[in-house]
């Protein structure tokens, strides 16, 4: 595991890396510098627009480097007809994109913030997913990539803070995504881009500045639907995506102190998701922790409790736990009584731990 | 005439409300009886109609209500640069859009309908708020996140309501609020109350499809609803031109007429919805594009500089500004038309001119501690309940359980 620069609401947090051991042994020969992780998704838009004459970026706002700055030199460097602005209507631009990726272009779609997905809901869930099944493989629209900032940032509100994942978890045909960390995120999206299928990438915006990493210069991806074991332990699995890792984190640093060796899981890819490397590990620890910030009925927790419930049952030595958003839509005030926090964490690892 | 009457209620009540608590100059101003003599005055420039004959551009009014217009206008203008200071103090969290440089829709529009009608916008909703007959208290402590705010603190900046006053609040999703407009136009039509709903939206959102199914919703069933395009010319960094095909947003309706009017002049506004209102009444859906500007960025992370000049903004505040426009007015309709008045003051003779310019400012000094003493109460207002976090998300008793985060220990019924 490499060292990494972690800085996350001021606390240095180490272990959140990556691991994948090819990419490490390529890395070691090529540059590196720390960057944020909004310049790591801006690295990837640029490779993908550099390496493949074929690809597009638009959305609102974009060509201008959009709210959050990850679309910032791409319209100077690659012109005004491969990333553009358009008007704020994201049922139509989705569709849109569905149809320039059914002509084998790709399409990178933003959507602002992941809480405007929703006008374009029909076109991803009915369009995007089904044109592959429905035409019988004549037609797909696998080029099509949308990029969407999601989860809390601390004061966002009902419309700027949501976590929408579950939603499109329900939907074959797609690819739902999330990077924890900006190296994470540059491989994962190019992987995305050019996965032959329609893929979801939810990026954690309360992370766009706040998590610096060393990221790689050189075009790389990670793998898709592939999970990683990022802390090693033996007492109990936690699983969480995006964001919630570093909160997750901080809970592992906790539990330590009282003697608890947990093993942390990203799942990166939500669906389709890892689940031999999730069952692994509740073999080994016998106990299963599921976190996110989505709220906890019906968020894709419930999913992974239930499979593991089922494969992993006569392993198990305490009922599967979640620790999720509460049932009420994301609230102004008292974001943090809302939010999944550490110590919410840390009493149920305790909890179960203890069963 | 119906429609006349109101107007006359609502103006007579909205001078008396002005004129209460100003100094002794305005009660001697209204004693000069001058206050509610009708005069008239041009609208800034013509409206332009789509498929419609558009109203005249000589307004009825009187000093009261110019007055007023500026007062409320001043009011809004300062309850905007209090949010902007409150917001760059931490007072303010999350997402904040100002209005200031529209003051002129929110009270003319206002001036010209009652509070049964309904008026429906986007998020950029403080100043609709308050010509609705909100309060500064109950806007500011919103805008805190505080209790004695108008959606009890849980709403924050974009998302006012005040369902006594016809004011459906406050959307975060551009352009959903206008379908809403149009069902809401039914149930008017349906109670046939006389009574019209205005749709607000931003020229982004002119470019949503759910306006376009709106619009074809409300002349299919010939609603009576308005849909009010405040084109203030970009949608966050986006100029009109770069979104749209045609940003002549009053002719996009095609089959439904429309109305291109100056929103800088309250009076111009006022005499569209006005006329928008007796329309729609009788022929169905009607569109109206507000010309105006914001000063401000979009939010309050926008420093509203990077995609148009300084020239451009103060250009706008020089030649346009609404506020300012209502000042010269009210100035030069004295020279105009009261140029014998004289009036007693202070035990000095004083030109009516100057009793207006003294006026004017005294109205803005009154209007900055109104502010200035709402800001301060808001304050005082507690946050609300932590178990507010789990009301009004199903109604009360209807078996709704919450859960702890494990959702094991901690386990209730929603209060
Ligand atoms: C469906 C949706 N997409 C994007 C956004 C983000 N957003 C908020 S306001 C805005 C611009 C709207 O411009 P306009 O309609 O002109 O209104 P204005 O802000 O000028 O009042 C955008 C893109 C949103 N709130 N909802
Ligand atoms: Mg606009």
């Amino acid at each position: 595991m490499t060292n990494l620069l972690w800085r996350f609401r001021g606390l240095a947090l180490r272990g959140l890396c990556t691991s994948s051991a090819a990419a490490a042994v390529e890395e070691s020969k090529k540059s590196k510098a720390a960057v944020n992780l909004f310049s790591a998704i801006n690295q990837a838009l640029h490779i993908a627009l550099e390496s493949d004459p074929r690809t597009y970026v638009f959305g609102e706002d974009v060509s201008f480097g959009g709210v959050f700055r990850c679309t910032t030199g791409l319209a100077d460097r690659f012109g005004k007809h491969r990333v553009f602005n358009t008007p704020l209507c994201e049922q139509g631009l989705v569709g849109f994109g569905i149809g320039l990726a059914a002509m084998g272009n790709r399409a990178i779609v933003e959507i602002q913030f992941a809480d405007y997905i929703y006008p374009a809901f029909d076109q991803i869930v009915n369009e995007a997913a089904k044109f592959r099944y429905r035409s019988g493989s004549q037609f797909n629209c696998g080029g099509l990539t949308i990029r969407a900032p999601y989860g809390a940032v601390g004061h966002g509100g009902h419309y700027h803070s949501q976590s929408p994942e579950a939603f499109f978890c329900h939907v074959p045909g797609l690819k739902v995504v999330i990077p924890r960390s900006p190296r994470e995120a540059k491989g994962l999206l190019l992987a995305c881009i050019r996965d032959p299928n329609p893929t979801v990438f939810f990026e954690p915006k309360w992370l766009y500045r706040l998590a610096v990493e060393e990221v790689p210069e050189h075009d790389y991806v990670l793998p898709l639907s592939q999970a990683e074991v990022i802390r090693q332990g033996t007492d109990i699995t936690l699983i969480a995506w995006g964001a919630q890792l570093a909160v997750m984190e901080q809970a592992c640093v906790e539990a330590e102190k009282d003697g608890i060796s947990c093993e942390l899981i990203d799942l990166k890819t939500l669906i389709p998701w890892d689940k031999e490397t999730v069952e692994a590990s509740v073999r080994k620890t016998g106990k299963l922790l599921v976190s996110h910030e989505a709220p906890i009925t019906g968020g894709f927790g419930a999913e992974i409790c239930a499979s593991i419930a089922e494969s992993c049952f006569l392993r198990l030595e305490a009922p599967v736990a979640r620790v999720c958003g509460l049932d009420t839509p994301f609230p102004l005030v008292y974001e943090p009584f809302y939010m999944p926090t550490k110590n919410k964490i840390l009493d149920t690892i305790k909890a179960t731990v203890n069963y | 005439m119906m429609a006349l009457n109101r107007l006359v209620s609502s103006s007579s009540s909205s001078s008396a409300a002005l004129l209460r608590p100003l100094s002794a100059l305005s009660r001697s101003l209204s004693a000069a009886a001058a206050a509610d003599a009708p005069i008239t005055v041009e609208t800034s420039v013509p409206f332009v109609g789509h498929n419609c004959e558009p109203p005249s551009r000589s307004v009825s009014t009187t000093p009261a209500e110019l007055l007023s217009f500026f007062r409320d206008m001043a009011q809004m203008r300062r309850m905007e640069i209090a949010a902007d200071s409150l917001y760059k103090s931490k007072l303010i969290r999350g997402f904040c859009h100002l209005y200031d440089g529209q003051e002129a829709v929110a009270v003319g529009m206002e001036s010209a309908i009652t509070k049964k009608d309904c008026i429906i916008t986007a998020y950029r909703d403080h100043c609709i708020f308050l010509g609705r007959g909100g309060t500064l208290v109950e806007a500011f402590s919103e805008l805190m996140g505080r209790r004695a705010g108008c959606s009890k603190g849980k709403g924050g900046s974009m998302h006012f309501y005040k369902k006594d006053g016809g004011f459906y609040g406050g959307h975060g999703i551009v352009g959903a609020q206008v379908p809403l407009g149009c069902g809401l136009a039914f149930g008017q039509k349906y109670v046939k109350d006389g009574t019209v709903t205005f749709a607000m939206y931003g020229d982004g959102a002119a470019n949503q499809g759910q306006l376009f199914e709106a619009l074809n919703m409300a002349a299919l069933w010939d609603l009576p609803a308005i849909l009010v395009c405040e084109n203030n010319h970009y949608g966050m960094g986006t100029a009109e031109w770069r979104a749209a095909k045609s940003p002549a947003y009053y002719k996009r309706g095609d089959y439904v007429p429309g109305l291109k009017v100056d929103g800088m002049d309250a009076l111009a506004v006022k005499q569209a919805c006005k006329f928008a209102k007796e329309y729609a009444l009788q022929n169905g859906p009607l569109i109206l594009e507000m010309d105006t500007y914001r000063y401000h960025g979009h939010s309050m992370s926008d420093p509203g500089s990077t995609y148009r000049t300084r020239d451009e903004i103060s250009g706008v505040r020089q030649e346009r500004d609404p506020i300012e426009r209502m000042r010269k007015l009210i100035l030069s309709h004295d020279v105009a038309t009261e140029k014998e008045l004289k009036f007693c003051s202070r035990e000095q003779e004083l030109h009516w001119s100057c009793v207006l310019w003294l006026f004017s400012h005294d109205i803005e000094k009154e209007v900055r501690k109104e502010v200035d003493e709402a800001v301060a109460e808001a304050k005082e207002s507690p946050m609300p309940d932590p178990s507010e976090l789990f009301t009004d998300v199903y109604v009360k008793g209807y078996g709704v359980e919450v859960f702890g985060a494990d959702r094991k220990e901690v386990r209730g019924v929603l209060p």
